[in-house]
């Protein structure tokens, strides 16, 4: 594509540049989009992510044609579309895997954010319109998460908007306006479809657009945190930069060959992930006389789930779950340190940062499991309380010891390394 | 770094192991839907056996020839009881209100028994039979106490008694036991592969493409890996010139 970068002037490129900034953006996103050179694994997992909205939105529209949003109709359609739709099980399968794939690349795309400091300035904005695009997932998840109407649709649902009514004042008033209904019902289902088809597919997208045009409006970080922009060539060109296509265009097809693999490994032999991804009770259909003997949210959501059952008072678990979430996006201005990369940063951070990741793990763990389970002599309450206080440790600890200079931080270079 | 990412990412890819969740001792019913003999007997024994009572509604008859390897004539013939018209599903010779009359609660659709609750419980159901004289229908289930099913294969196991062991002071049944003179038609070992056939087949209705998408998986992944070392190759190539 290199006759793109210098500006077409005839022929239908030229027809159309003269009324449409076609070449204009091209270059700007990605011909001529400089991103650093050393790049590495961690950094595929943003263009996977892109990679599995586009699978959601077009397996979601074809799972629309034979889906019928309604308490008589969803669970049978469902059925439907597994054995009468001519390859509906791939289609349903591929939506089903992408749902869990696009939160294993979202957290191993956030966790890259924080090994490597891209939340820092100037990304703050970066990174808030991604923890934005990360609320918005989650809701998104949990509303296509009733729509099969399953015994785990319906009772996952119940339990998790029954927590907005462990607000005071204005908590039941908000269940029941969540829910339209005194319990779910087809009202509630019928609302979640709209949403989880149309309004919030929409905000996600527009919101990615905002987080590219963000972080091409200051360019990308990388592994050693260095700031490529200082050091340009004659040309004005990053010494430390190539430009995205064709570069990284071809490391990403071969990133995208990966995945697909491990993709493919999961919707063609294990599309139930043994009950991680399609939990079992959802094979029967929502009964609203029958609760399930253990109801737990899919794995994506189990970290703060654990958080929200390490709490004894409900409200306390409540605003204990949301706050959990809601410290992740002040964390660039919890952070005070100037050293992005985790390679020149303190032992401290590391270590703080290792413990944050393995919480998380643990977290996940442990909200899949019952809460009188014992492992190692405590339970999983226990756990769940000591893992959460080193989740929130993590913020105050950062905090501390980057605010009053406690960390001892390495010089970092003026190039990239490697 | 690469090291930790991998691990991170084979740790997410492989839980399957720990989160089947809650039910222990459960036998294996060593599931295997390509088996077209065994889903063929599976079919038979569920239409002679099963179908009295219970429907499998999502489950079309047409869609048994492809995956049990026999024509549509034979199905009709052998399966199906009654008239057949294209499309048809499973459905039970008993009415559900007489069913519901007769058991407390009408006998469940066993479509996707097998997928909520597991292929091995399953199995394991079918082998857990025991004859109780205290229960209203004078059969028991050790994996569901109080189940109100009768132990249909009765005539093909025999009669199996409940196992009692002492706990907590108290006799709790702890298995079955079947006492001489009490055997049915089929051998214990030949009863085990009646009952995994019936699993089978119940496993397949559960989800009929199954054996279908692991063919087809097969020719996916060789189809990406493929692709996969071409990307990389190219990618090497573009990548020559940056140092």
């Amino acid at each position: 594509m290199s006759d793109a970068t210098t500006k077409a002037q005839g022929g239908v490129l030229g027809w159309i540049d003269a009324r449409f900034p076609l070449t204009k953006m091209w270059n700007e996103h990605i011909g001529e989009y400089y991103a650093p050179k050393n790049f590495n694994i961690w950094y595929y997992f943003g263009s996977l992510a892109l990679f599995v909205l586009v699978n959601q939105l077009l397996t979601g529209i074809w799972l629309t044609m034979n889906y019928n949003p309604s308490a008589a109709g969803a669970f049978d359609s469902i059925e439907y579309i597994m054995r009468d739709v001519e390859y509906g099980w791939l289609i349903r399968y591929m939506h089903s895997t992408g749902a869990s794939a696009f939160f294993v690349v979202v957290y191993l795309h956030m966790f890259r954010a924080l090994l490597y400091g891209s939340y820092q300035k100037p990304r703050e904005l970066i990174w808030v319109f991604g923890m934005i695009i990360y609320l918005l997932l989650m809701a998104e998840a949990f509303m296509g998460y009733l729509l099969p109407w399953g015994q785990m649709s319906y009772w996952g649902a119940q339990v998790i908007i029954s927590l907005f009514g462990a607000i005071p004042g204005i908590g039941e008033e908000l269940a029941l306006w969540i829910r339209g209904d005194y319990n779910i019902s087809g009202v509630t289902l019928n609302r979640f479809f709209a949403l989880h088809v149309v309004a919030l597919p929409l905000a996600l997208v527009g919101l990615v657009v905002f987080h590219i045009l963000a972080l091409h409006e200051v360019g990308s970080n990388n592994p050693d945190g260095v700031d490529i922009k200082k050091n340009k060539d004659q040309s004005g060109k990053p010494k430390d930069g190539i430009p995205f296509h064709p570069y990284y265009t071809v490391k990403d097809t071969f990133g995208l060959g990966v995945f697909l693999i491990f993709f493919s490994a999961v919707v063609f032999f294990a599309p139930e992930m043994g009950g991680l991804f399609l939990e079992a009770p959802n094979f029967e259909p929502a009964d609203p006389l029958q609760t399930p003997a253990h109801i737990a949210p899919v794995w994506y959501f189990t970290a703060f789930y654990s958080i929200l059952r390490a709490i004894p008072d409900k409200f306390g678990g409540v605003l204990a779950m949301g706050s959990a979430i809601f410290l992740l996006f002040l964390l660039p201005w919890i952070d005070r340190g100037r050293v992005r990369s985790i390679r020149y940063r303190g032992l401290g951070h590391k270590i703080n940062l290792a413990l944050f990741a393995v919480a998380f793990v643990c977290l996940s763990y442990l909200g899949l499991r019952a809460p009188s389970e014992v492992y190692f002599g405590l339970t999983v309450t226990t756990w769940a309380q000591i893992w959460t206080v080193v989740y929130f440790g993590f913020f105050a600890f950062l905090f501390t010891y980057t605010a009053f200079g406690f960390e001892r931080t390495k010089p970092v270079p003026e190039r990239v390394t490697d | 770094m690469r090291k930790l990412a991998l691990i991170l990412f084979l740790g997410l890819f492989s839980g399957g192991a720990w989160s089947a969740g809650g039910s222990a001792d459960l036998m294996d019913a060593q599931v295997d839907v390509s088996n077209e003999a065994s889903l063929q007997r599976g079919a038979n024994l569920f239409a002679n056996n099963c179908m009295g009572c219970h429907s499998a509604k999502y489950v079309r008859w047409n869609a048994l020839p492809e995956a049990l390897g026999i024509p549509m004539a034979m199905v009709e013939e052998s399966l199906i009881y009654g008239a057949y018209t294209q499309g048809d599903t499973i459905n039970a010779a008993m009415r559900p209100e007489d069913a519901a009359d007769w058991f407390g609660a009408p006998p469940p659709d066993l479509s996707l028994t097998a997928r909520s609750r597991g292929a091995d419980w399953v199995y394991t159901y079918l082998n857990s039979f025991y004859q109780d004289p205290d229960a209203s229908i004078g059969w028991n289930n050790t994996l569901l106490a109080n189940s109100s099913m009768p132990h249909v294969l009765w005539r093909l196991q025999g009669v199996p008694e409940a196992r009692y062991e002492e706990s907590h002071g108290e006799l709790q049944v702890a298995g079955i036991r079947l006492p001489e003179g009490q055997q049915g038609i089929m051998t214990e070992d030949e009863y085990h592969q009646a009952t995994r056939d019936i699993t089978n087949f119940m496993a397949f209705m559960a989800e009929p493409v199954r054996a279908k998408r692991q063919e087809i998986g097969v020719w996916v992944i060789g189809f990406l890996v493929i692709f996969t070392v071409l990307a990389w190759f190219m990618k090497r190539e573009y990548w020559r010139d940056i140092h």
